[in-house]
């Protein structure tokens, strides 16, 4: 019988555990600069930005350009809940965490119940103008700073406590993704990705599917946002353009489409990175912009996509023969005869 | 009572009629088969039955119940499962991932079991990708489950398409040119294979083919389509040799 | 009075830039099936050629005009050589994504040579205007609005009634049997952005004339705007993006005149709403054709 206490996941525990003690001890020493220590929080809302969008992306096969928008409207909603309640800091965390990513799922929920017959280019424009329209919409509201922002919400009392608090609600949504996506929901989202008419052939509803995933992935930005909204203690409308959802969306398409561990190492890499090569900056954009178009390129030439198949193959092979060899050494290793 | 029950079944598409007045009735356990030169009118039948068009005159039964104008998704829960004739797999998924598709009506866990991986998960899970390899095992793919789909040769992935529809327990089962681009050897396999399913599940099989050779080895009777009006009916043998029919297939000369 | 008489005169000369742009997005999506989404960042492109060359100062205007238009017409040849014709055959997702992240690279290429500042055009193009009544109409408004209608008129001739345009009606109902049929599908894809580019160069100078600055996002916006007029009217028709233009152009034009100050912050917003609205009413636009799947 199969449960979720097994040695795998024991040692998987322990590898986060381990990560975690690693950061903040070099935290706590102040080996870690503080630039990094900031660094540290950033990585984990966009790794949570990065997946959720990988699960509309990668997943299900839609184009979304307003990701922004549901972060933003966790974030706000989870801020301003920070802001006007006057409750000890974690109850007020974790509960404006929920309400961020409620309130952002209620929204993904509306927005992709009404958009449903569309798709491809459709979809992508809909959504981009969506997280536009949001923009504008928090700039007039004056409950929410307007233009000037949302100022004042609680911080963290130190960036360790930022960092462990995100860590675990970052490690908390990898877990629920993971498990979302090997249950037959994950299944039969991927399949719509595949073709959506042989979906609907075994009786799988497409339209339910395709709101299940925008709530989730809403949701997670939503939360992402609160992270967001607790790290930098201010919010504003420029927070939250378009260009946030592109970057994000590279993030996506460099980790693989599709694939956890992939949007996880992209979204640490490409947002550390400019961070440790401070000169790169100006030409950050620049690359993103290339590394899109050339990965696109490579995805779409079936050559080079069969090179790196059977690369990948004979990786697995090289594994599998280290491992027998291994096992298989074992007995001879005794006597040495020759 | 039959199985399926099509009446005056007729859709036009801008003022042209794709198929017009057709009646047809298959018994259970029977293999029925449909066939007409190309551009006849088949798989519109087939959308029809499986809702992705909706019919624009008649209506069809199954076991008694109308379900004329019902979407594709109701009508596969009702209990009617197809293959394609482009085929249409899931391509980037295993082949044990796309039967896994299939059994997801039968599957009992919700939303919050599997994002909490509880027992009932993992009871779920455990049992249906046994039924699943079970089914893989018929069709002679259990040793390629861990493949993706895509990679498969063509004949492995009509079984597959076949072993995915079966995987939601259908009572009627529309099979689009099974048989279409295997060689001589395949086909013959594929037969035995056809008959095999319905032996085993009891299955009721509605089937366009083009290869009359598989046609009169394995339908008792056939209803042949031209234009989209039947042509001939009846016993495969009989219907046949109806002097129209042979016309329709080899011209007028 | 007045004030509504001029910012309709405003609304209809941001509606027939928005057209011009609109016809490029329609133009290449209803024969290249896709949504070239540097269309916008090809604009830009052209502002700066046209900033570039009042900088050398003393070239005359219609030189710098034609500069413009080479300058977007030799680019959008040269992206969908370059970055969309490899991915012909690919997923419509990998298509999309190579596009954007072409739009990207011109916004960021933009943003290295000339920097993020905002940069002014004073010296191109001055008519004055003309005073009907008491109300002052500039000049330029009649140069736009003619340019528009005529290139209109003679895009519909050029697609009717010319074995190329021809070719492009009968790529765009059917790839593969227009190359049946001897089409060149390469080359009457190419001749598309080619000309759509040209419009969009045209629309440079338009807005150039009208607007007199450009930043490296002006053409990602305005471009988005544009698309939303050409959806809203119908993706692949030619009055469709006309009429489309014009909407957009008038209501945007209206709520920046008449809505109260506090609420002018959110006047795109107003924009991204209506298209947000006909998408969801309407998926294929006002004079869109419906698609169906074949199974």
């Amino acid at each position: 019988m199969k449960s979720i206490i097994n040695r795998k996941n024991i040692t998987r525990l322990a590898v986060a555990v381990a990560i975690w003690a690693v950061i903040a001890l070099l935290m706590a020493t102040g080996i870690m600069s503080r630039s990094l220590q900031s660094l540290t929080i950033k990585i984990c809302y966009y790794v949570m930005l990065t997946l959720s969008l990988d699960l509309i992306v990668g997943y299900l096969g839609d184009l979304s350009l307003g990701h922004a928008a549901f972060y933003a409207v966790g974030g706000y909603a989870g801020g301003a809940f920070a802001l006007y309640t006057n409750l000890p800091f974690i109850p007020t965390f974790i509960l404006a965490l929920l309400i961020g990513g409620v309130v952002a799922a209620i929204v993904g929920f509306l927005i992709s119940k009404s958009i449903l017959k569309l798709r491809g280019d459709y979809l992508a424009i809909v959504t981009l103008a969506f997280g536009e329209f949001i923009r504008s919409f928090v700039k007039i509201i004056r409950g929410l700073g307007g233009t000037k922002g949302l100022i004042g919400i609680e911080s963290y009392s130190s960036r360790i406590v930022g960092f462990s608090l995100s860590y675990i609600v970052v490690l908390l949504v990898i877990i629920a993704i993971y498990n979302f996506t090997h249950s037959r929901y994950g299944r039969a989202v991927t399949a719509i990705r595949d073709n959506a008419i042989a979906v609907e052939s075994v009786g799988i509803d497409i339209k339910k599917m395709k709101v299940l995933v925008f709530t989730i992935s809403s949701f997670i930005a939503g939360m992402a946002g609160v992270l967001f909204g607790f790290y930098k203690t201010t919010l504003n409308p420029s927070d939250f353009t378009y260009n946030l959802s592109i970057e994000v969306l590279v993030m996506v398409v460099l980790g693989g489409m599709g694939s956890i561990r992939g949007s996880v190492i992209a979204s640490v890499v490409i947002v550390a990175l400019p961070e440790l090569l401070r000169g790169a900056s100006d030409y950050r954009m620049l690359i993103y912009a290339v590394a899109l178009i050339a990965m696109m390129m490579f995805k779409s030439n079936p050559k080079l996509v069969k090179y790196t198949e059977r690369l990948g193959a004979a990786v697995d092979n090289l594994k599998k023969s280290l491992t027998r060899k291994a096992v298989s050494d074992k007995p001879s290793s005794g006597g040495v005869s020759k | 009572m039959s199985l399926l029950k099509v009446q005056n079944l007729g859709i036009t598409f801008g003022g042209l009629k794709a198929v017009d007045n057709l009646s047809l009735e298959i018994e259970k356990n029977e293999l029925y088969g449909l066939i007409g030169p190309n551009g006849a009118g088949k798989t519109t039948v087939f959308n029809m039955l499986t809702g992705v068009y909706k019919p624009t005159t008649g209506e069809f039964f199954l076991n008694g119940e109308n379900l004329t104008g019902k979407s594709s998704i109701e009508i596969n829960r009702k209990g009617i499962a197809r293959t394609f004739q482009n085929i249409r797999l899931f391509g980037k998924m295993t082949v044990a991932d796309n039967v896994m598709v299939g059994l997801y009506n039968q599957m009992h866990y919700n939303l919050v079991d599997g994002l909490l991986r509880s027992p009932k998960y993992f009871a779920d899970e455990k049992e249906f990708s046994k039924r699943a390899d079970e089914l893989l095992a018929v069709f002679d793919l259990y040793d390629d489950r861990d493949t993706l789909a895509s990679n498969l040769p063509y004949g492995k992935q009509r079984k597959l398409e076949i072993a995915r529809a079966l995987a939601t327990s259908p009572k009627l089962l529309l099979l689009d040119e099974p048989a279409a681009g295997m060689n001589p050897n395949e086909t013959a396999e594929l037969m035995k294979t056809i008959r095999f399913v319905r032996e085993k599940f009891d299955m009721t099989i509605l089937l366009i083919e083009h290869d009359m050779k598989l046609v009169m080895g394995i339908c008792e009777r056939v209803t042949v389509l031209n234009f989209g009006t039947e042509l001939a009916a009846g016993k495969t043998s009989v219907a046949l040799n109806n002097p129209q029919v042979i016309k329709a297939y080899l011209g007028d000369d | 009075m007045q004030m509504l008489i001029s910012t309709i005169i405003d609304g209809l000369n941001l509606g027939s830039v928005y057209a011009l742009v609109a016809l490029g997005y329609s133009m290449v999506y209803g024969i290249a099936k896709m949504l070239n989404f540097a269309h916008g960042d090809v604009i830009m492109v052209g502002i700066y050629a046209i900033f570039v060359c009042l900088q050398m100062s003393s070239l005359p205007v219609w030189i710098t005009a034609i500069v413009c238009v080479a300058v977007c017409a030799l680019l959008g040849f040269t992206v969908e050589k370059l970055a969309y014709k490899p991915l012909r055959d690919s997923t419509p997702l990998s298509v999309l994504i190579t596009a954007i992240g072409v739009s990207y690279l011109l916004q960021n290429v933009a943003l290295l040579i000339f920097k993020s500042d905002r940069k002014f055009l004073q010296k191109f193009i001055d008519l004055g205007s003309v005073s009907i009544g008491d109300i002052e109409i500039p000049k330029i408004s009649f140069v736009i609005w003619g340019t528009t209608l005529v290139i209109m008129i003679g895009l519909d001739i050029f697609i009717k009634n010319t074995k190329m345009g021809r070719a492009m009606l009968a790529v765009s109902e059917d790839k593969g049997a227009a190359q049946l049929m001897g089409v060149n599908v390469n080359s009457t894809i190419s001749l598309t952005f080619v000309i759509g580019s040209a419009l969009a160069g045209v629309a440079a100078i338009l807005y150039a004339a009208k607007y007199k600055n450009v930043d490296p996002y002006t053409g990602s916006v305005f471009g988005i705007k544009a698309f939303a007029a050409a959806v809203f009217g119908g993706i692949g028709s030619i009055p469709g993006a006309l009429i489309g233009g014009f909407t957009l152009g008038l209501i945007e034009a209206l709520t920046i005149g008449f809505l109260p100050d506090t609420l002018t912050a959110a006047s795109d917003g107003v924009a991204y709403a209506l298209l947000i609205i006909m998408l969801i009413l309407k998926p294929s636009g006002l004079l869109g054709k419906k698609k169906i799947e074949k199974v």
